[in-house]
């Protein structure tokens, strides 16, 4: 039993650090971002090209996708989604361009990395073996360092003046603009972490399970899964949404077993009467 | 009158050149080579893109050797290949969108789907638009009578699934086996009949339910409960490429000292990057070339495709053959250019030097035990070990 908390734990703390971004984005800006999967996999690829190919330490590989999905978040902000959130009075319209950029990243990376599973030389050797326990010592490492980004991200958030000000635009957009938050220049940050928060996971994850450029989609799709459990736009939705959903798996996956893939029927089937009885998830919106 | 003469030179100059040019082009045409469409229909995208891009991949590096090399000559005519290609996306629709794009092409032989769905939803297109197609699917309803248009490009599971069992139980001495497989129609129904050939054997099947959704990043979960229950062998059924290292990564990380095996094709350096030496012991049934059976053309296939495309692809070994058998088998009976009756005449009696293998190695078709009727390329069946970076032979059979 204990081998499946732990799993259920690790894979939670995994879960909650992808879909963080993913609310980020929701919650300032009211776009779901279906291109959240195609950044976690580009970063997991910067990260591989900086410590598996040129053999840079794995921290300057993680700093540089974080780095580099920031500056395309900002970009990406700046020149496609506010002019898009500017022009048009359909909310559709942004999911549309999310979706484009979606493609538009599953083609490029293809083209950059190509069609390979691609994986890193393990950045810890060694399992930790216990009578009930069996867990290698980098998956404690990555799973350490993820609660760890996720604890800074809060504090970030709690504490920092570009924190309050996109609490406050997730709070009340108009209201934060008549308060003096500048709305551009705030959003466009959001959307920057939420694209480094993706980059930052895919390069820590590459470690774990490796990349290849077709995963971006279903991890946007389990991301979503998770968000809509924890409630869009809750920070903490996102966190508590990501533990429930490991826990789940690695609980179903070893009791039910037995009966076939199963699981995630079950999960879905749970999901559609949770989401009946509270439809705005767990926590609901807006953040506070 | 000086500006007169002048402007009637400046014509006739023009006039000349125009031509010269016209006359040049002409020339050209008149030399240049037919063009042969060959298509490709099969997943380019996607988590299973690995699957599709060598085989196009493959394709055109064989086309690209053959055409700078003079073309294909069949019969009076000599042909430049074109390889006309089309992403399925591993999307019955699209696989069907695909076939349809190929007979409104007028092209006649086409190589993929890469998967079982895929090339059941294909079918009835090919069979109306008069296309020959090479699947890489084991479903036996496409090969056996009245089905007649589909060539499967590849040894299929419930062929090379026996023939491992058999070794392993033989040479490593396993007795009890699990299966495990992603919850998709080709893996599943690679695992049906596996566990079937194992059960045959005389082998206890531990676990043969166990499955995983394909886009899992993370196996630990998944292979815990199996790993407790310690068979001899885990058997990755249909495992995509992609997945292969991290289920092996997590099987033995959990602690598993057992043999780890499966029936398709893998790439040694994905393998490498994704596992590292716990891949070593790793079985599968590779490329139908590998190092101590391949000929010279082939290390230069090697060649051409890793310059053309930056890397090799191992599962290109056996995907080299599609495109040769298609032309080999047209060269035999010109008259199957356009006529896949003819095509299909040929298929009984065809035979031609395999150009990859060393040895006396022919092209042929076969498939008559498992199909009733010649539906299958012969390709070695080539069962690999996994090792330090490379694979090892340790069988090589062959199906009929």
């Amino acid at each position: 039993m204990a081998q499946v908390i732990a799993n259920g734990v690790y894979l939670g703390a995994q879960y909650a650090l992808i879909a963080l971004g993913l609310t980020l984005i929701f919650a300032l800006m009211n776009v779901l971002n279906f291109a959240h999967g195609q950044m976690y996999v580009l970063g997991g690829f910067i990260t591989y090209t900086a410590y598996g190919q040129l053999g840079l330490p794995f921290i300057v590989a993680l700093l540089a996708s974080g780095v580099t999905l920031g500056v395309i978040g900002a970009l990406i902000e700046k020149l496609l989604f506010r002019t898009v959130i500017r022009r048009s009075v359909r909310e559709e319209s942004t999911m549309l361009l999310a979706a484009a950029v979606a493609y538009f990243l599953d083609a490029v990376i293809l083209l950059l990395f190509g069609e390979k599973q691609r994986g890193v030389p393990k950045i810890v050797n060694g399992v930790f073996v216990s009578d009930a326990l069996i867990m290698p010592y980098d998956r404690l490492l990555i799973g350490a360092l993820a609660v760890l980004f996720i604890g800074a991200f809060m504090l970030f958030m709690q504490f920092s003046k570009p924190g309050r000000a996109m609490r406050a635009l997730a709070q009340d957009r108009v209201a934060a603009q008549l308060m003096g938050v500048r709305v551009d220049r705030y959003s466009m940050i959001g959307f920057a972490l939420g694209a480094m928060l993706a980059g930052v996971v895919g390069g820590l994850l590459v470690a774990i399970t490796g990349v290849n450029s077709g995963i971006g989609g279903p991890i946007s799709i389990k991301a979503f899964l998770m968000v809509m459990i924890g409630g869009a736009g809750v920070v903490g939705g996102a966190i508590a949404g990501g533990f429930i959903l490991g826990m789940i798996e690695s609980v179903g996956l070893s009791v039910l077993h037995a009966y076939g893939d199963i699981t995630y029927l079950v999960i879905f089937a749970a999901l559609m009467v949770f989401l009946s009885i509270r439809p705005n998830g767990l926590m609901g919106k807006p953040w506070g | 009158m000086s500006t007169r003469r002048m402007a009637t030179k400046a014509i006739a100059l023009v006039a000349a050149s125009i031509l010269a040019v016209i006359a040049g082009e002409i020339s050209q045409a008149e030399a240049a080579n037919k063009e042969l469409k060959i298509g490709f229909v099969g997943v380019t995208s996607g988590p299973a893109a690995a699957w599709g891009t060598s085989n196009v991949r493959s394709m055109q590096t064989r086309a690209a050797w053959l055409n700078e090399t003079g073309g294909v000559k069949i019969g009076d005519t000599t042909y430049d290949i074109n390889i006309v290609s089309f992403d399925d996306q591993k999307d019955p629709k699209r696989a069907i969108a695909g076939m349809e794009k190929m007979a409104q092409e007028g092209i006649h032989y086409v190589v993929g789907p890469n998967v079982d769905d895929g090339a059941a939803a294909v079918r009835p297109v090919a069979e109306k638009a008069g296309i020959i197609y090479f699947p890489y699917a084991f479903p036996k309803e496409l090969y056996v009578t009245p089905a007649s248009n589909a060539v499967l490009g590849m040894i299929a599971s419930y062929q090379s699934g026996p023939a491992i069992y058999k070794y392993l139980k033989d040479k490593r001495g396993v007795k009890t086996v699990a299966f495990v497989a992603a919850n998709e129609s080709d893996p599943l129904s690679q695992r049906d009949s596996g566990v079937a050939a194992a059960k045959a054997l005389g082998l206890q099947v531990v676990a043969e339910k166990d499955t995983y959704q394909n886009d899992t990043r993370d196996f630990t979960p998944v292979l815990t409960p199996i790993v407790k229950l310690k068979p001899d062998l885990l058997v990755l059924s249909g495992v995509a490429p992609a997945n292969a290292p991290l289920l092996i990564r997590a099987a033995r990380e959990l602690g598993y000292k057992g043999l780890i095996s499966t029936e398709t094709a893998q790439d040694a350096k994905v393998l490498q990057e994704g596992a590292g030496e716990l891949a070593n012991g790793f079985i599968s049934v590779g490329g139908a070339s590998t190092p101590e059976i391949r000929s010279p053309a082939m290390n230069e296939f090697i060649d051409r495709y890793t310059k053309m495309f930056g890397e090799y692809n191992d599962e290109s070994n056996t995907k080299v053959y599609a495109l040769e058998y298609i032309l080999e088998t047209l060269k035999a009976n010109p008259k199957a250019i356009d006529n896949v009756e003819e095509f299909k005449r040929t298929m009984d009696s065809f035979s031609a030097p395999n150009p990859f293998m060393i040895g006396d190695n022919k092209l042929r078709y076969v498939g008559s035990t498992s199909f009733g009727q010649k539906r299958q390329v012969a390709v070695p069946m080539v069962v690999n070990e996994y090792s330090d970076g490379k694979f090892k032979t340790l069988f090589v059979g062959e199906v009929d």
